[in-house]
């Protein structure tokens, strides 16, 4: 009798499916410049000897309305990408720091929508008939608020000296965090009635020993896949609020609030518009490549968003 | 079936009763005091006081919702100064910014706001679909691979990004259109349609790429049911087949989908009408939020959430009614 050689454990098989796919590990890589940019953004900024609230009206052509000197948005030596139409701050130092804000308040909303909902959804899983039905009802309510809307009422009446990003990532959490509870809630559901978990049950295992040794472990694959998703989905909805002036106070930069400023320049400094739409995208379009792969690799039955 | 539809309804009901009280107690709890906000700069104490006995905030926070909710079925009046501001049947609050019901203003931009949903929906249905069709028949890998592009590009392009570019290039660069402003229907269809070209475009990539990709694995699994295979036995066309019974199969996860959309678009309309100038139900918002307009607020925010709660619950419905299989419980 010959015995066959023992599975390598999963995760180690889905990170060898992850190396070898080419759409991941490119999304991988931008996104983690665009996490390093974030990151580094006073020291980028530094580095270009620039900061982002400095005007600079001696770059500005005054006679064609506050445009910038120059070609493609008045780049130079000194100002690598240019200067802001209007203001002359320099774009390079703004469009880093603008990172700092979309990144940021991305994955703060993402990991507090995680925690949020995984929390409701594993006790509305594990818990009895009532704590389920009364937990289900909260999910129903927070899943039908209407998300951009509320979002900017409510970032429209908080006192307008409480730190924003902060406040960004806490609103677009706490209004988004239904669809991982509903997602946590039926696998938990489902992986109770495994027999593992039953025998940890009988073995008289309290409910948080449970949920902590052998309910969390199952969720891992699923949440990390449907959390990966939600990074890039709260970034748009950063990016929206900004555009629609309840983000970031001025003179803090956001590639939204970039966008926003962009429409008024659209005829004199068409160029202006380039930039923040550039990274949103790029930035966008990789996290969207990192969940397109995480799930093709640990979701063996949804394969991946395209198919 | 009609416990059903009662106990949906019911449920519909709670969640919106639910959501008012919530938005009601946010908005009037919130630290900022809307009495001062209303009033205004250069706001005078007895005319802060005026102000707050107008808008009822010297009652109890209860009191004042069960006005608000009472207000909803018989309509209430203002007391502003000497006069009164009457708010007739299904009153959501009176902006004194304005000087009008919030249910005047809401009725007012709504029908832009529609225009502009329905033809971005109806827009990325057809396109969805036809691309979903002929990308799911797998003649065309070309036409594969551009859905399989456009549905992560959906993903990651916002909708105003794709809005701007579009304002930028047929508006600015090769001017083919104007910019957009709306043009009622009834004054003059087509340049309703023209006004709105863009808006709908850039609304409906987003929707297209699901629709696409939801078309595509709905047709690859009914062309693999056994009813095709035997139809297929009996000699019955295979342009017959595609039509009349594989897309039957495929269309039924978009009818459900249709509803829910096309709430999600009113809300997502927000920044495609700020940006494109139109004056529906999202720039009233913007508006309202930039005046720190509060019943105005409360009034958009409540609208869009028994948008979202109708269309969610008439999505199960229309489930149960296209699809036989589906058993109500």
């Amino acid at each position: 009798m010959t015995t066959a050689p023992p599975a390598p454990p999963v995760p180690s098989r889905a990170l060898a499916a992850l190396r070898r796919d080419r759409g991941f590990v490119t999304g991988a890589v931008i996104a983690g410049l665009m996490v390093l940019v974030a990151l580094t953004a006073p020291l980028l900024a530094a580095l270009a000897g620039q900061d982002y609230t400095t005007y600079h009206d001696t770059l500005l052509d005054s006679a064609r309305g506050g445009v910038p000197i120059g070609g493609f948005g008045g780049i130079s030596g000194e100002h690598w990408l240019g200067v802001e139409p209007g203001t002359g701050r320099d774009l390079f130092a703004r469009l880093v720091y603008g990172a700092q804000v979309s990144v940021g308040v991305a994955v703060a909303a993402t990991f507090l929508e995680v925690l949020l909902g995984v929390t409701v959804g594993v006790a509305a899983g594990l818990g009895g008939r009532w704590l389920d039905s009364g937990l289900s009802r909260v999910i129903d309510l927070v899943l039908s608020v209407p998300v951009l809307v509320m979002a900017i009422s409510l970032l429209a009446i908080v006192p307008q000296d409480w730190p924003r990003p902060v406040l960004l990532a806490a609103v677009i959490a706490v209004l988004g965090w239904g669809g991982t509870a509903r997602l946590s809630r039926g696998e938990t559901l489902s992986l109770r009635t495994r027999d593992y978990v039953a025998a940890a049950q009988v073995a008289g295992a309290p409910w948080w020993r449970v949920a902590r040794r052998e309910i969390l472990p199952g969720l891992t694959a699923p949440i990390l896949t449907y959390a990966a998703l939600l990074l890039p989905t709260n970034m748009v909805v950063e990016a929206g609020l900004s555009f629609l002036g309840v983000g970031v106070r001025p003179p803090t930069p956001s590639w939204g609030q970039m966008l926003s400023t962009a429409t008024t320049w659209f005829r004199a400094d068409p160029f202006y518009v380039f930039l923040p739409a550039l990274m949103l995208f790029l930035a966008l379009l990789a996290f969207v490549l990192v969940a397109n792969g995480l799930r093709r690799a640990l979701d063996p039955r949804q394969r991946e968003l395209t198919r | 079936m009609i416990g059903y539809l009662a106990r949906r309804i019911l449920g519909a009901a709670f969640v919106l009763l639910a959501l008012s009280a919530i938005v009601y107690a946010l908005f009037y709890l919130a630290p900022s005091d809307p009495a001062i906000l209303t009033c205004g700069k250069g706001c005078t104490p007895e005319r802060l006081a005026d102000v707050r006995a107008a808008m009822g905030l010297d009652d109890p926070v209860l009191t004042q919702y069960l006005h608000f909710l009472q207000g909803l079925f018989t309509g209430r009046d203002y007391p502003a100064g000497p006069d009164v501001r009457h708010c007739p049947a299904p009153c959501l609050g009176y902006s004194f910014e304005t000087d009008q019901p919030v249910t005047a203003l809401l009725l007012d931009r709504l029908p832009v706001s529609f225009s502009l949903a329905i033809g971005a929906e109806i827009l990325s249905l057809a396109a969805g679909i036809g691309a979903g069709v002929l990308s799911g028949l797998r003649r065309f890998r070309v036409l594969d691979r551009i859905v399989n592009g456009l549905i992560l590009a959906g993903y990651a392009v916002p909708v105003f990004l794709v809005g701007l570019l579009l304002l930028l290039l047929f508006c600015v660069h090769l001017q083919w259109l104007p910019f957009p402003s709306y043009v009622k229907f009834t004054v003059d269809p087509l340049l309703w349609a023209q006004n709105l070209l863009l808006p709908w475009i850039s609304l409906a990539v987003i929707q297209t790429a699901a629709y696409a990709r939801l078309t595509r694995a709905g047709l690859q699994d009914a062309l693999a049911e056994d009813h095709i295979r035997t139809a297929r036995a009996y000699g019955i066309p295979e342009r017959r087949i595609l039509w009349r019974r594989a897309l039957r199969g495929a269309m039924l996860p978009l009818v459900t989908l249709t509803a829910v959309d096309l709430a999600q678009i009113m809300t997502a309309a927000v920044l495609t009408e700020t940006m494109f100038g139109l004056p529906g139900v999202g720039q009233l918002l913007v508006g309202a939020v930039n005046q720190i307009d509060l019943p105005v607020v409360v009034g958009v925010t409540l609208l869009t959430g028994l948008l979202i709660v109708v269309a969610n619950a008439a999505a199960d419905l229309l489930y149960a009614a296209v699809d036989p299989r589906v058993q109500l419980r």
